[in-house]
């Protein structure tokens, strides 16, 4: 089929053939009856309604006028001060002032154009896009005429020269920012955590170390490890330390033989951190024993080795094995026995 | 007062020796525009774009873009004492402590939930009335760039106060980030400049936020104003409004009275938002720290639609290890692929239709909704999808609001997101198709009056108003595109043609688009209705109906056989 | 000198509010401490009445001896605390099976719910009810408390509590109706889905602190209306109603023909 055809229908032959048949006087289509008639408004015909909207456009002017002013009394009269009405009063008069200052020049410029300004429809010529055909030709030689005298087509090496030259310049910028930009760009970070053989587990965010005695069944913690704020870049180790410890009957943990021992007396403890995008997932019910995202709704089984029994994640949340001291107070065995948090490309290399 | 006159004639010659500014004025003042509610969807954008300018200067007095912790010490009780960045305490600062602070943030922050909301409304207009079609598809396209330039300034402002809700959504962003095959781990190390959160990422977003994303909209905006003025703006079809006019008022004074009135009228409602409602307040998310999350975790509303794809992924057996690397589906499918291939249609939308319809005129006419059924079901059907998006964003406030379970509503919701799309589609284009009947009806046999005459004979009629032409015009004046039809395989030598697969299927495509279609009334099928009339009132059905019949024979198309399927472009129910 | 006048009214009128709700909540919890102290030291006779309306109204589900059965939970040490929190918010008796039991008017009145607590706070040790003190959100420091709520507690009950959900139906209830002592109770025991918070995982003084953050919450916000506190959502929900509403509004009056 030839794409230059064009295939709808145009008014001038839709069913042509058979208007014959019909009334051979009749149009293909119907005429554009043009413009209706103008129509004159309240304000065009009437002296008095023109000067009653002049009027109302003046009031709104002064409504204007009486919101700057109010604006400027409640910025002088009623700063924030030190309680939360307070901080609020000032919040609405500044706002509601500022609206009236607004929105009274608005409706009186719109009310102004509406009722007083000119309401006779204008027409304008459009004209197609394109230039004609002379003027392309022209533009065409034009050019054709700039890359004869530059010589570009015939001066091959030239032409190579200025290509690379202009494409390699970019690179004295683009170097050392990309080179800057990530850090140490040492992404094996993700692997390790602050977590080691006998870190203590601590209380979010006091810091607080924990004894296992403390931890009734039912309760949760959020924990962080032992000493955090001592660490160089606490801040991006707790982003990925951060661990919910919680203590249910024993009865109900399931554990799998090569994680015997990675808990404590039904104590357990799991990565705070998604393993579908990161969100600290926080939400135990202890009844169910289900730890479920607030973000995407993630749900993971803490009686069952973290399992997602609901939502996008997909892996379960790595466990740190823990244990207590001679004092009582729990500790970590080890770091997570791989990275916590989301998944990325080379995350089991 | 001539004084002002002479003054203001004296910088008018002054300007105009230096710049011929007369020239630009001339043509300028009295450009004519056409008048109607929905082309000031596109200039609410434009104002609260500029509230965000005029607010975000204020506010950057104030700011301060670092992440070094600092311990506040001010007015607000609920965070004496408690350690925070500076970006979070100079938020706090600005907000009790600067009077008309608090009311500045609120505005920058409604405005830009507004100028989002404008954006795409606006969009929405655009697309449903046809204005992206030539020669308005590069305006489209820059529009396109403007929303998501809008995005993205959102995101990286609404992150910038760094507090628990705008965290934890950089977080996710990093998630989203890492699950990118290959690069996903270098990319989280140059966003955050190391390891998330790291101290980078507030003073990055901020020069972004203030310097990079607002200049880029400004040049856009300067392109897609430039475009409008050049191609001279659309028109709804109407009597004596052509593709060959401009049909509206002039510019000065009407539209310098109207659109600039509209400035304040946005700066108006902006601020009456702002000083009565509570946005984005961050002294309850408290400052960011990586272990919190507050229930109710979601972004602003123009990035919902990402969080609900995100949510309704199912995760299980959808991250797949290959040769040792891994591969995460059930991130990379909601947050990457999906929402790539929704906005990729969007963007291709006008050169897809125009693939399909092969036409190649100018529009400068808009084209009613109903007239462009497979458009308008498309559309609707894409922001149905993007609905569903959007309540499965923010599942568990229907959750608590309606005390229905999430988990429940997640599992309706995957279903919804690919049936619903389809159910809307099919009746949407039902629904115009419809309209447009009901068109044909109206002006082959007139407005119903009401009125009930008895006939000599004891039969009872309706009697109908025909339409005056204005009424009339309005309802035929449209192109009801046809399929593109497709040339044999073989050329008249029995030699296979070059591109025939790819023009078979756009035929295929065309059919999609064109196959059920309803034709404009014509003057010959009104004058037989009306002669019909008469008869039809007296008559009845027994005696068949020539209407349908003229109407049959009349759209017998002329490039030979009517496709399968076609609707009948007549009336399907003859009114009685 | 009005306008100075006007200021200084407005500027003091919260803090005169804020002493006479201290004299007030001062007046109260006089009025209040000796039944605290009643539950603290119940007679036998408040055991033998509670008993009778165990086995009136809670045995049915709990078991006559409050051992539990059929899958409900045994009381046997659960405390008073644990009573106190689930019969004055009405969440027991329960009514209806359903996710979880909902709050709804308490079936007991005061004396009545101690008769009950002490019966079961006789069963075995638990924690019990917290005196006045413990709960006076006056002296504790909501700063602290906010820094506790949004470890512990904002993931399902919101950052400033307006509630939020849980899977499957249940939810974390909204606090602003919850009084100091059905806040610390809850945090103590650890109701339905929600976990325990002991004294050695939020100290006394802490859960006290959670409370003033709790309180300074029912000041409102400083920027206006809350929006009910539900976040992004409500504010893209009140951006188009309001927002959109009202400038399309304005956009039909601009473009409609003047009469």
């Amino acid at each position: 089929m030839s794409h230059e055809q064009t295939p709808q229908i145009h008014g001038a032959t839709a069913g042509g053939q058979d208007l014959d048949r019909a009334d051979a006087a009749l149009p293909a289509r119907f005429e554009d009856p043009g413009l209706p008639e103008h129509r004159l408004r309240q304000a065009d015909i009437d002296p008095a309604a023109d000067k009653r909207a002049e009027r109302q456009v003046v009031a709104m002017f002064a409504l204007s006028v009486i919101g700057t002013v109010g604006f400027l009394i409640a910025y002088f009269a009623l700063p924030p001060g030190e309680t939360v009405a307070s901080m609020r009063l000032s919040n609405i008069a500044l706002g509601l002032s500022l609206f009236l200052a607004m929105f009274g020049i608005g409706a009186a410029a719109v009310h102004w154009a509406k009722t007083l300004m000119s309401d006779h429809e204008r027409q304008e010529a459009r004209h197609p896009q394109r230039s004609d055909a002379a003027t392309r030709e022209a533009a065409l030689a034009t050019l054709r005429e700039g890359a004869e005298d530059s010589g570009i087509g015939r001066r091959g090496v030239l032409k190579g020269a200025v290509v690379s030259a202009v494409a390699l310049a970019p690179l004295t910028v683009a170097v050392p920012l990309i080179g800057e930009v990530g850090g140490d760009w040492n992404v094996s970070k993700f692997r390790h955590t602050l977590w080691e053989r006998g870190k203590r587990l601590a209380r979010d965010p006091s810091g607080e170390p924990i004894r296992a005695a403390d931890v009734t069944i039912g309760s949760v913690f959020h924990v962080i490890p032992e000493n955090l704020r001592e660490a160089d870049h606490w801040i991006e180790e707790k982003a990925k330390a951060v661990v919910l410890m919680v203590r249910m009957d024993p009865r109900d943990l399931k554990e799998p033989t090569e994680r015997a021992g990675w808990s404590y007396d039904g104590i357990v403890a799991y990565s705070k951190i998604c393993t579908h995008v990161g969100c600290p997932v926080a939400l135990y019910e202890q009844q169910t024993h289900h730890l479920l995202c607030p973000c995407h709704q993630s749900t993971f089984d803490m009686s069952d080795g973290a399992k997602v029994v609901f939502g996008p994640a997909s892996r379960p949340l790595p466990q740190l094995p823990i244990t207590v001291d001679d004092e009582g107070y729990l500790i970590a065995q080890d770091d997570f026995d791989e990275p916590i948090g989301p998944s990325y490309w080379e995350r089991l290399r | 007062m001539s004084t002002v006159n002479r003054a203001a004639g004296g910088t008018a010659d002054y300007l105009d020796q230096r710049t011929g500014v007369g020239l630009a004025v001339k043509s300028f003042a009295r450009k004519i525009f056409p008048d109607h509610w929905s082309f000031l969807l596109g200039e609410i954008a434009l104002y609260s774009f500029v509230v965000l300018l005029i607010s975000g200067v204020f506010l950057t007095m104030f700011f301060v873009p670092s992440m070094t912790l600092v311990t506040y010490d001010g007015p607000f009780a609920a965070m004496n004492g408690v350690e925070m960045s500076e970006a979070f305490a100079s938020t706090l600062a600005l907000s009790f402590e600067v009077t008309g602070g608090l009311l500045m943030r609120q505005i920058h922050h409604w405005a830009a939930l507004l100028f989002m909301a404008s954006i795409v409304t606006h969009m929405m207009r655009v697309f449903f009335t046809g204005a992206f079609r030539k020669p308005r598809e590069i305006n489209w396209l820059v529009g396109f760039v403007l929303m998501i330039l809008g995005l993205a300034a959102g995101f990286s402002g609404y992150s910038l106060p760094d507090d628990v809700l705008s965290g934890n959504g950089l977080r996710i962003t990093d998630g989203v980030v890492k699950s990118i095959p290959v690069v996903g781990s270098y990319m989280s190390y140059m966003i955050f400049g190391g390891e998330f959160p790291g101290e980078h990422i507030i003073p990055r977003l901020f020069t972004l936020h203030i310097l990079v994303i607002p200049g880029l909209i400004l040049a856009l905006i300067g392109l897609h104003l430039f475009l409008v003025v050049l191609h001279k703006h659309t028109q709804y079809p109407g009597p004596g409004r052509t593709d060959r006019n401009v049909v509206g008022y002039p510019l000065f004074p009407v539209y310098v009275a109207k659109a600039g009135g509209f400035f304040f009228i946005v700066f108006g409602v902006i601020a009456l938002m702002a000083g009565t409602m509570t946005i984005n307040p961050v002294w309850n998310y408290g400052p960011y720290d990586p272990s919190p999350v507050g229930a109710g975790a979601q972004p602003d509303w123009y990035m919902l639609f990402l969080e609900g794809a995100l949510r309704l992924m199912p995760g299980t057996g959808t991250e797949w290890v290959i040769a040792g690397y891994t591969l995460s589906l059930n991130v990379l499918i909601p947050a990457v692929i999906v929402p790539g291939l929704l906005f990729t249609a969007l963007a291709l939308y006008p050169f897809i239709e125009a693939w399909a319809s092969g036409d190649k005129r100018e529009h400068h006419v808009l084209d009613r909704p109903r007239n462009a059924p497979v458009r308008t079901a498309s559309g609707v059907a894409i922001l149905t999808a993007f609905f569903v998006l959007l309540v499965a964003g923010a599942n568990d406030l229907v959750a608590t609001h309606f005390a229905l379970s999430l988990n429940d509503l997640s599992r309706l919701f995957r279903v919804l997101f690919f049936v619903a799309p389809v159910i809307a589609f099919v009746v949407t284009k039902r629904i115009c198709l419809g309209l447009q009947r009901k068109d044909r009806e109206l002006v082959l046999h007139g407005h119903e009056t009401g009125r009930i005459v008895r006939f000599a004979n004891g039969e009872y009629v309706e009697v109908h108003k025909p339409l005056d032409q204005y009424e009339r015009w309005l309802r035929v004046n449209y192109d009801a595109h046809r399929p593109l039809e497709l040339l044999p395989a073989e050329d008249e030598r029995g030699v296979r043609r070059k591109g025939y697969r790819r023009d078979a299927l756009r035929a295929r495509v065309s059919r999609f688009f064109y196959e059920d279609r309803v034709e404009p009334v014509t003057p010959a099928e009104l004058a037989a209705a009306q002669s019909h009339g008469e008869h039809d009132a007296l008559g009845g059905a027994e005696h068949g109906d020539p209407t349908l019949l003229q109407a049959a024979a009349n759209i017998k198309p002329e490039h030979g056989g009517n496709p399968a399927g076609e609707v009948v472009a007549g009336p399907r129910t003859p009114r009685h | 000198m009005k306008a100075i006048a006007a200021r200084r009214h407005h500027r003091f009128a919260p803090v005169v509010l804020l002493a006479l709700a201290l004299v007030l909540t001062g007046g109260l919890y006089a009025a209040l401490a000796p039944s605290a102290e009643g539950a603290a030291a119940p007679t036998t006779d408040d055991v033998e009445a509670g008993r009778a309306l165990f086995v009136a109204n809670c045995a049915t589900c709990h078991g006559v001896n409050a051992e539990g059965r059929d899958g409900n939970p045994t009381l046997i040490g659960v405390g008073a605390a644990s009573v106190d929190f689930q019969v004055s918010t009405g969440r027991m008796p329960m009514q209806l099976e359903g996710p979880q039991a909902a709050a709804k008017p308490p079936q007991f009145d005061r004396e009545e719910i101690d008769q009950l607590a002490a019966y079961v706070a006789s069963l075995g040790p638990g924690p019990a009810v917290p005196s006045a003190e413990q709960v006076d959100p006056a002296l504790g420091d909501p700063a602290n408390g906010g820094a506790i709520f949004r470890t512990n507690c904002a993931m399902c009950h919101g950052a400033i509590g307006a509630g939020g959900a849980l899977s499957e139906g249940k939810y974390a209830p909204a606090l602003a109706q919850s009084t100091p002592t059905e806040i610390y109770t809850a945090m103590l025991t650890g109701p339905q889905s929600m976990p325990v918070f002991n004294d050695a995982n939020i100290t006394p003084e802490e859960k006290r602190d959670v409370i003033a953050y709790l309180e300074e919450q029912k000041n409102g916000s400083p920027g206006g209306t809350s929006l009910g506190s539900i976040g992004p959502v409500g504010e893209g929900i009140w951006i188009w109603v309001v927002g959109m509403g009202l400038l399309i509004a304005s956009a039909v009056w601009i473009g409609a023909k003047s009469s």
